[in-house]
């Protein structure tokens, strides 16, 4: 007690009682800053929420038949349910070979287009990699030879990942018709736009002072990349690279809904003539696949992170 | 061996507003050790990186006997380049790679595309970077990555590489300024040999000035961009010093403060 009673009997300094007001005026507007802040995000979510229809009120059927007016959220919860249990396969546990043998009826199929998927990720990855890897350096702010270079490459590669998968897949499927090509097509030139952003985000934050070395040895553009720049951006490419490949794996076994390959077509033929068991065995394989593929390429990539000495 | 004098005349860089060399003209004949003091930011490292054309000059010329060098395109800028090697205070090297291949880049600017891009050196050019290593006492690390090396052993790496690159000059950007007193001697004696043994120019920046007064032939002082002495380490005085300094006020100027070199003041290299 004597402690405070000693601070408070001294008459504080000038710069000490400076600091006090100083410091209770930064805390009022801190507080007043935050209290501001908070209230226009909130006007701005329940904005949002509004024009987005989640507070329309719809007529829903009663159990005893009568019509009445309930808000659209737990009106539509219910059906959410009914729609997921309609897509559950009957598996009795005495027929259970049987039952799953009925389930995945069209595995025959389905194991061709799985592969298919597979296919279509792996080469559009492939796309996807030399085209970003080669236009990360004159897209890199740091590295680019001039300023219509670095134009020229950062609009292409920021159309190339704007426009989505599904859309790419809808125009190549018009120009080389239904199949896996349109597929790859798509999903490449995706990747391609995704892909060259990262890499030349990983080039923009390099180590100049290697590529100095290199230049005053008397090596070129080319010569600096090769030998200051690649090395330093290798284990992130190689990781940005297999993260991708999960990316595209997901994104192939969609794009054959418009047509462009893979298991995305026996969801729309399972959708529209609404076979619901067939979609939950499609979503049994996309989903196994991803993760065992999720598993693999993170273990490979904390290998090769592991490493790091390799160039 | 074509062993000329490097000639800059009224050589001048600005950036924007500042001028950080200014007029310079200086004659170095061939197999003159010299050195470049001056306080931080009096345009020493400028200097020595418009020589190597990483900086282009606003005005003046580069002469290295009859080649302009201010006028070098493309290749033969390249070319340039590999003749006058350049070391630097962080060295420069790539860490990510062995310390062979960071020695083998001084040999890229006789290379095509091809083999550049493929890191394909022929046996003699490995043959010409393993002896240069062994030069230095650094054969034996030549397979380990230049980053898991010290300072002082990456700064030996670096005049390897730039050792392979057949230079008539070498230029060296403060290279003892972040070594250890050990590592720093083992460093400028390097140069010293080179200097000695193969005859070749070595222009080099210091910030200490017993290592200058013990190592160079020739010292030249610059201040605000422009030199402002020129002689040898017998004519830079305590007076002279105090000026290039600007330690006005500073009643003793200690050159022993600033040292990095374990070399006592009595073994010094004749000059």
């Amino acid at each position: 007690m004597t402690l405070t009673a000693d601070f408070a009997a001294v008459p504080a300094g000038d710069a000490v009682s400076a600091f006090e007001r100083d410091y209770a005026a930064r805390r009022r507007r801190a507080r007043r800053t935050w209290a501001i802040g908070s209230t226009l995000f909130f006007i701005a979510f329940l904005a949002s929420a509004w024009f987005g229809d989640f507070f329309r009120v719809t007529q829903v059927t009663l159990p005893d038949g009568s019509r009445d007016w309930r808000w659209i959220i737990p009106a539509g919860l219910p059906r959410l349910g009914e729609y997921i249990v309609q897509t559950f396969p009957t598996l009795r546990w005495d027929s259970l070979g049987a039952d799953f043998a009925e389930w995945f009826w069209r595995w025959r199929t389905w194991l061709r287009l799985l592969i298919e998927t597979i296919l279509i990720a792996f080469m559009a990855t492939t796309f996807g990699v030399i085209g970003g890897f080669l236009l990360a350096f004159p897209a890199a702010r740091n590295l680019s030879p001039n300023r219509a270079m670095l134009w020229v490459c950062r609009r292409y590669l920021e159309i190339a990942r704007t426009v989505p998968e599904l859309v790419w897949a809808l125009i190549f499927v018009f120009c080389f018709s239904v199949g896996p090509m349109a597929g790859v097509m798509a999903v490449g030139l995706h990747a391609t736009g995704a892909l060259g952003k990262l890499y030349s985000e990983a080039v923009e934050n390099i180590d100049m002072k290697p590529l100095e070395g290199v230049k005053a040895s008397g090596g070129g553009w080319f010569d600096q990349i090769r030998y200051g720049a690649v090395p330093q951006v290798l284990p992130n490419v190689i990781s940005y690279t297999l993260l991708r490949f999960e990316i595209n794996v997901r994104s192939s076994s969609i794009i054959g809904y418009v047509g462009a390959g893979g298991l995305g077509q026996e969801i729309r033929t399972a959708m529209s003539f609404q076979e619901y068991t067939d979609l939950s065995a499609l979503f049994v394989i996309i989903f196994v696949t991803v993760v065992v593929i999720d598993y693999a390429s993170e273990k490979l990539r904390h290998r090769i992170i592991g490493m790091g000495d390799r160039t | 061996m074509e062993h000329a004098s490097l000639s800059l005349t009224r050589l001048t860089r600005r950036f924007g507003e500042t001028t950080a060399v200014r007029d310079v003209t200086l004659t170095i004949p061939p197999g003159q050790f010299v050195g470049v003091i001056g306080r931080s930011g009096a345009g020493k490292s400028t200097l020595l990186r418009l020589i190597n054309r990483l900086i282009e000059p606003t005005a003046g010329e580069i002469a290295f006997g009859d080649r302009d060098v201010t006028k070098l395109r493309g290749s033969a800028l390249r070319d340039w380049r590999r003749d006058c090697a350049m070391i630097f205070q962080q060295f420069n090297l790539v860490e990510r790679l062995d310390v062979l291949t960071n020695v083998l880049v001084g040999r890229l600017a006789d290379h095509g595309f091809l083999s550049s891009m493929t890191m394909r050196f022929s046996d003699a050019e490995r043959a010409m970077a393993i002896e240069a290593l062994d030069r230095l006492d650094m054969a034996p690390k030549a397979l380990q990555r230049a980053g898991t090396l010290s300072g002082g052993q990456q700064q030996r790496v670096a005049i390897a590489r730039a050792l392979v690159q057949n230079p008539r000059i070498m230029l060296a950007d403060e290279p003892i300024a972040s070594l250890d007193p050990g590592n720093a001697t083992r460093v400028m004696d390097a140069l010293a040999r080179i200097n000695r043994e193969d005859g070749l120019t070595v222009l080099v920046n210091l910030h200490t000035l017993d290592t200058a007064r013990a190592y160079c032939d020739r010292i030249i002082a610059m201040r605000e961009g422009t030199v402002m002495f020129d002689g040898s380490a017998a004519q830079l005085t305590d007076d002279v010093v105090r000026d290039i300094y600007g330690s006005e006020g500073l009643a003793e100027f200690d050159a022993a403060v600033t040292s990095t070199s374990i070399r006592p003041q009595a073994e010094k290299i004749p000059a």
